[in-house]
């Protein structure tokens, strides 16, 4: 294998490993700031408790978000050296207001881990809103230099050099907003499913305990709501992705779709796999028409094909198969939550079992659809690392030995994951549900914080 | 030395960043450290006072690295192209092994029953780090970094065997733990009001310091015959030098000098400033002594610099930044660092 594949191979797999931390950095204070105002609304203590419980888990998260992080910033410029002098020049702002988007963040989720007694409750409320608001503003931010990189503004380059630079015309490329929207969106998603997932179990589990049950029901209808509206300003939101990708990477979206031919009233494959020699769909399931509306909002609207593009610019074809998975993963999860609502409106019985167990892998499923939807978009570009201007292979080190390297970064991700899932498993193992309840029926004062050790 | 105003604005930006970086990582390495090396001595509370410091501080701290790597490739993309190339191997070295330290920082504190194994893995790792950064600094003199067939290519062999490589290394570990127990001494008297891990933290400043002081003239020493421009730059900075070591020397008188009502001597809070003033004289003699180079000889401040337009939309950045982020480090500030006693009140 060259350096490129592997240089590839690394900086996929630490974004693949950062993006879970990440996105659930996104997701779980948002869970927590609703959990806290549930609270103040209702004073019903177990609200608090969730809060306390989800910011020990958050915390844990942030052991290895931060970090990994910190080697994906790093690593752009160790791997990509020639791609940073270019984004030095012309996009580095949004990393620039990312650092304050950090700042906000590790401040406030100091004052709120460690800090939590000493606070007032509305100091407290403040506290969760920045560190929601830090994460959510660092994940749109970083998106900005992934949306730049589809859609370069604000330079010229002309024989060789780069003139014309306008960082601002960068920042507002034309695909900032809906791509940003798009990750936040999908952030908050994957945040509320996970906390269905945990639900959902602990309500099988706990089914004869009637405060336990109650205690994780409150949790499960809140992580239905929330993730019901969220799934489905992702879809919606999605849906102007496409959009996006039909008018400015057309390639990418004929390699989304395994459409050859430009045509109009062009039809919408679903499952299936692109067969290059045959130049089309194999096994897969047409809807007639469907392309051409989701490009264009018309039945007439033209859809270019791979054809229409020198075979040395497609994408990799299986990208296909990763948005067909992100698309469905994310169409299921709008009717899961949904069923959920409106079973708890309308039939006002107790949920089903067997709908309890199709709720366990929620989480799990929305997780992998963020990584599908990444690797979809940041493979889906190739050649390119700056569309139509600099080509991945123009911008990798020259540096060599990155096969060790990534061996040892795999290593050290595995060791670390594994690592979190038996501290998080060890954690809420020993301080159950039960004696956060008692802690607070006694109104000690013990149990009360989050505890600093 | 022909540096345009735009340049020197963002080095000084930049070692602003380093410098602070650079004080709070060691104190934050070294507490992890000692919060190692005392974890049998439950009585003195040694370990406990390092973990109230690091537990708060670590996730602030390390932003600074991340805004560090910002500013270098935002300001200096030419020169991070190099860096950028050379670094590959130590700087994945350094990530690596921050990736340990933190995560197994954060879970030594969560899983109670493992919690001696694992601060043995953070404490370890994280003294290994500053040693492998302060690396970085004369790999940018120039000798270690060959230009073959175009590409910029470090002689890893040559920068572990140079002796001016080892004794910035010496320095940075003794430093580290220097700066660490004389803030620990600090915080152990005057925010936690522990004399027992006062006494602890002193005695190791009192041996460490002079450590890291001889340290320092060793790197002048193998300066001189590895990377004489530099050199001789910070020679005519002698001044700054000089009050370099009269600080130091201020540090440890005020260790000796008597506290009311305190069987053990000492100013902890004094020695604490006069050090940080001692790390700042020196930081700025050998910082001024490094311009006009970024990479000595290839890359100066000019020819690495960013695009004129960027480097104003990310100044005015920085003023707005700051503007917003001062209040929360106040805020901060006064909640961790003044009020002992609420802290105490929290420990469980
Ligand atoms: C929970 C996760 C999730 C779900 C359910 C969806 N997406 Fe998505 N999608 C992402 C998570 C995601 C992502 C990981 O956040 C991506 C990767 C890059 C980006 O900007 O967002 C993404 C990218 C992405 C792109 C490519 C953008 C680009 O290449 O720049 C398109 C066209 C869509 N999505 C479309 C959709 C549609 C039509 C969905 C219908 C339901 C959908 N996504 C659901
Ligand atoms: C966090 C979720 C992300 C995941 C899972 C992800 C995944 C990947 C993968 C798999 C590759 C290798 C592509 C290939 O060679 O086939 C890649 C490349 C790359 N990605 Fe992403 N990516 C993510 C986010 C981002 C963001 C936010 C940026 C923008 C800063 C970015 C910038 C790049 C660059 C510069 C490359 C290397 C050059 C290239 O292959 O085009 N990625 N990413
Ligand atoms: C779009 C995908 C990404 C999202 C949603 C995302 C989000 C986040 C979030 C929320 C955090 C804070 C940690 C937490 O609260 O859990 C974080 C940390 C971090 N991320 Fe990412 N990130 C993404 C991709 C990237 C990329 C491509 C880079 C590198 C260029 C990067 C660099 C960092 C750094 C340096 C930190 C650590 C900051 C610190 O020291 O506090 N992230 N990320």
């Amino acid at each position: 294998m060259t350096d490129l594949v592997f240089a590839r191979s690394l900086f996929g797999t630490t974004m693949g490993f950062h993006i879970i931390f990440a996105t659930l950095g996104v997701g779980i204070p948002l869970m927590i700031f609703f959990a806290e105002i549930m609270f103040q609304r209702t004073k019903d203590i177990d609200y608090s408790i969730m809060a306390k419980r989800w910011t020990k888990g958050q915390a844990v998260l942030l052991g290895v978000a931060i970090p990994t992080g910190t080697i994906a910033g790093t690593q752009l410029t160790l791997l990509w050296p020639g791609f940073m002098e270019v984004i030095g020049r012309v996009m580095s702002l949004p990393f620039q207001i990312e650092i304050y988007a950090f700042f906000i963040e590790a401040l406030f989720m100091s004052i709120y881990v460690y800090a939590y007694d000493r606070i007032g409750p509305k100091t407290r409320l403040l506290s969760v809103f920045f560190i929601f608001l830090g994460a959510t503003a660092s994940a749109v931010l970083i998106t900005n230099v992934h949306a730049f990189e589809g859609t370069p503004a604000g330079f010229r380059i002309q024989n060789g050099e780069i003139v014309d630079v306008d960082p601002w015309a960068a920042f507002f490329n034309p695909s900032f907003l809906v791509s940003a929207a798009h990750v936040a969106f999908s952030a908050f998603m994957t945040g509320a499913f996970m906390i269905t997932t945990i639900a959902a179990f602990k309500m099988l589990k706990n089914r004869k305990n009637e405060r336990l049950f109650t205690f994780h029901r409150k949790a499960f209808i809140m992580s239905l709501l929330i993730g019901l509206v969220s799934s489905f300003l992702t879809a919606i939101n999605g849906h102007e992705s496409a959009q996006m990708l039909h008018e400015y990477q057309p390639e990418k979206l004929a390699a989304a779709e395994g459409l050859f031919e430009t045509q109009d009233h062009a039809p919408l494959a679903i499952g299936g796999f692109t067969d290059r020699e045959a130049q089309e769909i194999k096994y897969g399931i047409e809807i007639p028409w469907a392309l051409s509306f989701l490009a264009g909002n018309s039945f007439d609207t033209e859809v270019k094909g791979l054809n229409d593009f020198p075979e040395e610019y497609w994408p990799p074809l299986f990208v296909h198969t990763l948005f067909n998975a992100m698309v469905l993963i994310g169409s299921a999860l709008i009717g899961l939550s949904l069923f959920g609502l409106v079973w708890k409106k309308f039939i006002k019985r107790p949920f089903p079992k067997w709908f309890l167990w199709v709720c366990i892998p929620a989480g799990p499923l929305s997780l992998l659809s963020i990584e599908f939807g990444w690797i979809f978009a940041c493979t889906g570009r190739q050649p390119w690392v700056i569309y139509r201007l600099l080509k991945t292979s123009e911008v990798v080190t020259k540096s060599g030995n990155i096969g060790t390297l990534f061996l040892c970064f795999t290593v050290v991700y595995a060791i670390l994951g594994t690592a979190v899932l038996l501290v998080l498993l060890y954690y809420f193992k020993r301080n159950t549900v039960e004696k956060d309840l008692a802690a607070a029926q006694g109104n000690s004062r013990e149990g009360n914080g989050v505890d600093v050790y | 030395m022909g540096v345009s105003a735009d340049a020197l604005l963002a080095i000084t930006v930049l070692w602003g960043f380093i410098f602070i970086y650079a004080v709070m990582g060691t104190m934050d390495f070294g507490a992890g450290f000692w919060s190692m090396i005392y974890l049998n001595q439950k009585k003195t509370k040694a370990t406990n006072i390092a973990n109230r410091y690091l537990s708060p501080t670590w996730e602030v701290t390390n932003v600074f690295i991340v805004a560090i790597v910002v500013a270098v490739f935002s300001f200096f993309p030419g020169a991070a192209y190099i860096l950028g190339t050379v670094l590959l191997i130590p700087g994945s070295m350094i990530l690596l092994l921050l990736a340990i330290r933190s995560g197994f920082l954060v879970f030594s504190h969560i899983a109670k029953d493992y919690e001696r194994a694992l601060t043995y893995i953070s404490g370890i790792s994280g003294f290994i780090i500053p040693a492998l950064l302060i690396s970085i600094l004369p790999i940018t003199h120039g000798k270690y970094i060959k230009v073959v067939d175009g590409v910029h290519q470090l002689q890893i062999g040559t920068v572990f065997t140079s002796p001016n490589v080892f004794a910035f290394i010496g320095f940075a570990v003794s430093s580290t733990l220097f700066l660490s127990s004389l803030l620990l001494a600090d915080y152990s008297r005057n925010l936690a009001g522990e004399e027992k891990a006062y006494e602890v933290y002193r005695r190791d400043a009192l041996i460490t310091g002079p450590i890291s002081l001889v340290m320092a003239f060793l790197i002048m020493l193998t300066l001189r015959s590895e990377a004489s421009w530099i050199y001789s730059n910070m020679m005519e900075y002698l001044p700054a030098l000089i009050s370099s070591v009269v600080m130091f020397l201020i540090a440890g008188a005020a260790l000796f000098i008597p506290f009311k009502n305190r069987n053990t001597l000492g100013r902890p809070r004094i020695a604490m400033v006069a050090v940080l003033l001692q790390y700042f004289f020196a930081s700025y003699a050998y910082g001024r002594a490094h311009l006009p180079y970024m990479i000595y000889p290839d890359i100066t401040l000019d020819a690495g610099f960013t695009d004129p337009n960027t480097f104003h939309a990310l100044f005015i950045s920085y003023i707005v930044g700051f503007a917003i982020l001062f209040p929360g480090f106040i805020f901060f500030w006064n909640l961790f660092m003044k009020n002992p006693k609420t802290a105490e009140e929290n420990e469980s």
